[in-house]
């Protein structure tokens, strides 16, 4: 595959009330069947959009949080969550979705594909992308 | 706009798909067939129920290349390709087993 460019999408806001999260995951699954190298961050209050036991039965939302989930399979395995921003919020790594994707380089095991990143680790991830794109 | 069905009317968009995925039963899914001229064999059944648990499990139609690799890693090679599906949903696999599924047109169909 010639030219693979390295694309990052930042999501900063919580998952529901703005579509931007929905919209965020709508991009990244097109963009997906690009063969292109696709990871996400997460950071601010964008990390909610990985917490578990998310209900939207009572705002009349169709909850997408599930979709995190299906992301190995699309290829995207790369999930860049700052740690501070967690912190801040009161949460910690348990708080999040178990989200893995199967290695095919590595008899189809099933590995984390969250990658917990303090500041300054997140400002060098996004140093190294070719495209940024900001929700 | 709508499928007629028994006496009432299930509403679908300009494309065909189902607008409430609550309305879907076995029955309606052979209707929706019937609109897209296709029998429901067992072969077709499969991959629309296979559609079904995994848009249950995750909320998203799967895009072609991903409905591909999931039903190749639980029935195998013979089933999980691109030839087989194209064989029994000659318009699009992902589009027209999913709108038989009563799922939402997968995101990323191109």
């Amino acid at each position: 595959m010639a030219d693979v460019r390295r694309f990052l999408y930042i999501n900063r806001k919580a998952p529901y009330g703005t579509i931007y999260a929905l919209e965020s995951l709508e991009v990244v699954l097109i963009g997906a069947a690009f063969e292109q190298d696709v990871s996400l961050a997460f950071l601010d209050d964008g990390v909610f959009q990985l917490a578990k036991g998310q209900d939207t039965s009572g705002i009349g939302m169709k909850g997408f949080s599930a979709i995190y989930r299906a992301l190995g399979d699309y290829g995207v395995t790369k999930l860049y969550v700052e740690t501070d921003s967690l912190a801040t919020r009161g949460l910690t790594l348990d708080d999040l979705q178990a989200i893995t994707f199967e290695d095919e380089n590595d008899g189809y095991t099933e590995k984390p594909s969250i990658i917990p990143v303090n500041k300054a680790e997140m400002a060098k991830v996004m140093a190294e992308q070719d495209v940024v794109l900001s929700f | 706009m709508g499928y007629m069905f028994n006496g009432a009317e299930a509403e679908h968009d300009e494309e065909g798909y189902l607008t409430d995925l609550g309305q879907w039963t076995p029955e309606l899914a052979l209707l929706i067939a019937q609109a897209e001229n296709l029998e429901m064999t067992d072969e077709r059944w499969e991959v629309v129920n296979f559609l079904r648990d995994y848009y249950e499990e995750y909320q998203v139609a799967p895009a072609i290349r991903v409905l591909t690799k999931a039903l190749s890693k639980s029935m195998g090679p013979e089933k999980g390709n691109s030839e087989y599906l194209y064989e029994l949903f000659p318009y699009g696999p992902a589009k027209q087993a999913c709108k038989i599924a009563g799922l939402p047109k997968p995101t990323g169909c191109i």
